[in-house]
């Protein structure tokens, strides 16, 4: 017998902080200040689509930049010894223990005008300029979401029966054709998660571009930011299209996803 | 004789291998013939998967040579030996469906989509299995996915197929169908079968040869008749089948005693007044009447097992296991008989009963009544004993002064379990240290292969004052 009563408290969790809160902003985006139904919001919102596409392009280069660097790494860190493997896993969680403001902080004194690494260029006769762009937002947004890649793909990897391995191996494949056939199709599921835990945030992530960024480099959190303390509508209608953008994201993932796995 | 005009496909010279320090193959030497269904057979932990992994190239053994057809092929990765596996847990990829698990292989060698999919289909036939090509192997059952592995490993048409324990994971009657169909498999592919298993009746149904195995060496290699008759040893007597295994004396050749009575037999070549083992099979006492028996005892069990009654006779204080048509009342009094040509005579498994140590005495205190000696860096306190430090003590300690301790306790740590022989009376335990083996007497079963503390009754033990040599 299954019983109901448990899960109780996690429904009206949902229903109070996950439920009433999207009707709230839903309810929001569709009136005015006075409360009056209107469209105003939304028009409103358009005048930010470069914003919008700005930020999905920088989340969508962050995220496969994650995936590159954190999946060779997943699957060099499974090769360790498991007492390696726990070091290095705690190694990439540590900078996560530090607030994410002082991380940022971090970042734009590394790569400040005559900060370290300007000067260690300039020595070796390289001149540039390294913050205020957006290739530096997009590091700011790979340092900050990385371990968020490597992990899911580090524990699907981690699960993948060394019998498997073996069996690929006894059937003629050589390492290539091991990776291939094998550990890449069973390690899709943690790839998935991984690009949905790094893009979702940095699609809607404020405060990195601020600080990174130039002055072209807004991204649409910092958008939404600034606007609801003047205009709480058109904050909820650019939140509310977000949603409806990321949404649409992860079902088209997911799609991809599962044809992999049948394939 | 006929096995030697076989040509061998595999052989295995002196292989030894360790992990973490601990022995696992202890230089073995093994020839496997083409065609053949070979089994490897032994308890867990004696080394048969290692063996078997070395064959597949899964594990590279220390030292020793893996040779195919007298070629030398260490370091040859799995993917290049024409050998494929069908493993213990079968190993399907959860990824792909029936088909395509068996085309695995296929596919890797580049041979053209029709030809894949005319073997694939022939192979699934073979192992019945029509019809389940587009299924998810998830959903099939343990003898399906059992079958999907078989198939997998023959479409790729190698000269030797690996089989690690392959039917553990079925039930019996499952289990017994398919010990039939892989031999029926094997018959009918011509292939060499190499079978790891830990049991016995699976062994003798299927093989050709069986190659039993203990501790990291192999004990004995024949046909399963000839294991099951002519046991080399206690172990595998044990081991193969149901056996009384007891104490015996040589007298002279063809003369034994066992129970206290002289025998007539067959063997020979033991030396007079030799220890020996003894094995006599329960189907081989015929039983009498008390006063034709060569031995007499009270019948303590009887239970009927369909084609015969297993019955349990209590002869003095040793108990001996009869397998017979015929059954007696329990509680009373019948004799026994067996054929010389049925009492199968071994070598003992260890060359000595009492276990004998040669120790100096580390420290001493008088007043207090006791002492203590260094063995394998362990040192151990003998009590209500006294002797002048330095002195060099032969101490003799008869199997039973032996015990098994709890965990934490003991005069000695881990000892490794090497085999457990029913005696009749008592359970005899090989046990290994780190430098020598000791004999023990126990009423427990203990597990083989498996680490315990032994702790020591002095009070039972022997000690001889060896006279110290004089230096300088």
């Amino acid at each position: 017998m299954k019983s109901r009563k448990p899960s109780i408290p996690y429904i009206i969790w949902m229903v109070v902080f996950t439920m009433i809160p999207i009707i709230m902003i839903g309810f929001t985006a569709f009136t005015d200040k006075q409360g009056n139904f209107s469209l105003n919001a939304f028009t409103k919102a358009f005048f930010y689509t470069n914003v919008f596409v700005k930020s999905l392009w920088i989340a969508l280069i962050s995220t496969a930049i994650c995936l590159l660097l954190a999946y060779p790494l997943a699957f060099l860190i499974t090769r360790m010894k498991h007492s390696s493997q726990n070091t290095v896993i705690m190694l990439l969680m540590i900078p996560m223990w530090m607030n994410f403001l002082l991380r940022i902080y971090a970042w734009v004194t590394l790569l400040q005008k005559n900060g370290p690494i300007d000067m260690a260029l300039s020595m070796l006769g390289i001149h540039g300029s390294y913050i205020g762009n957006s290739a530096a937002v997009v590091l700011g947004m790979v340092y900050e979401y990385l371990p968020f890649m490597v992990l899911p793909i580090y524990t699907v990897m981690s699960k993948i029966d060394n019998g498997l391995i073996e069996a690929a191996q006894d059937l003629g494949s050589n390492n290539f054709a091991v990776f291939k056939k094998v550990i890449a199709p069973l390690s899709l599921p943690g790839i998935i998660s991984g690009i949905t835990m790094v893009f979702v945030p940095s699609a809607s992530t404020f405060l990195v571009a601020q600080y990174l960024g130039g002055t072209d480099d807004i991204m649409i959190g910092d958008v939404i930011d600034k606007i609801f303390w003047t205009d709480q509508n058109t904050g909820a209608a650019i939140s509310l299209i977000l949603m409806v953008l990321i949404f649409v994201f992860l079902v088209i993932m997911n799609l991809f996803g599962d044809e992999e796995a049948i394939a | 004789m006929e096995q030697l005009s076989k040509k061998t496909i595999v052989s295995l010279r002196d292989i030894f291998i360790r992990f973490d320090g601990e022995v696992i193959l202890n230089h073995i030497n093994l020839d496997i013939h083409e065609k053949e269904f070979v089994t490897i057979l032994g308890p867990s932990g004696c080394g048969k998967t290692t063996t078997l992994r070395i064959i597949g190239g899964f594990v590279e053994p220390e030292s020793g040579d893996v040779m195919f057809d007298g070629k030398r092929i260490n370091g040859t990765p799995p993917n290049k030996r024409n050998v494929n596996t069908v493993f213990q847990k079968y190993s399907l990829f959860p990824h792909l469906n029936v088909f395509d698990n068996v085309a695995f292989g296929l596919k890797l060698k580049k041979i053209p989509k029709a030809e894949i999919k005319e073997k694939v289909t022939r192979m699934l036939a073979t192992v019945d299995l029509k019809g389940y090509e587009k299924r998810s192997v998830a959903k099939l059952s343990g003898g399906q996915q059992q079958r999907v592995a078989i198939a997998r490993a023959l479409v790729c048409d190698p000269e030797i197929i690996l089989l690690d324990e392959p039917l553990g994971a079925l039930d019996l009657k499952l289990r017994k169908s398919m010990q039939l169909e892989l031999k029926e498999i094997q018959q009918k592919t011509q292939k060499t079968f190499i079978y790891v298993t830990h049991d016995q009746e699976e062994a003798l149904t299927m093989s050709d040869r069986v190659i039993v195995m203990n501790n990291g060496v192999i004990e004995q290699i024949g046909t399963p008749e000839d294991i099951y008759n002519e046991p080399v040893n206690a172990f595998v007597a044990d081991f193969i089948g149901e056996a009384n295994i007891l104490n015996g004396t040589m007298i002279d050749d063809c003369r034994i005693k066992i129970l206290g009575k002289e025998l007539e037999c067959v063997d020979k070549g033991f030396g007079k007044n030799t220890p020996v083992d003894v094995v006599i099979r329960p189907e081989d006492i015929e039983i009498t009447s008390p006063a034709d028996g060569q031995f007499t005892g009270i019948v303590q069990k009887s239970t009927f097992k369909g084609v015969h009654y297993e019955m349990s006779v209590m002869c003095d204080k040793c108990e001996i296991l009869i397998h017979s048509t015929k059954t007696a009342e329990i509680g009373s009094k019948i004799g026994m008989r067996v054929i010389p040509f049925n009492i199968q005579i071994m070598n003992k498994l260890l060359p000595f009963y009492n276990n004998i140590l040669e120790v100096q005495v580390k420290y001493s205190d008088e007043q207090e009544n006791y002492f203590q000696f260094d063995l394998e860096d362990e040192s151990i306190t003998v009590k209500d004993r006294y002797y002048e430090q330095g002195t060099n003590l032969k101490i003799t300690l008869p199997p039973d002064a032996l015990s098994l301790a709890g965990d934490g306790v003991g005069d000695l740590k881990d000892l490794y379990i090497e085999s457990v022989v029913y005696k009749g009376e008592h359970n005899e335990i090989i046990l290994e240290s780190d430098e020598r083996k000791w004999l023990m007497l126990s009423d427990t079963d203990e597990q083989v292969a498996t680490y315990v503390p032994l702790s020591f009754d002095f009070s039972k033990a022997d000690f001889e004052v060896i006279n110290p040599k004089r230096e300088g």
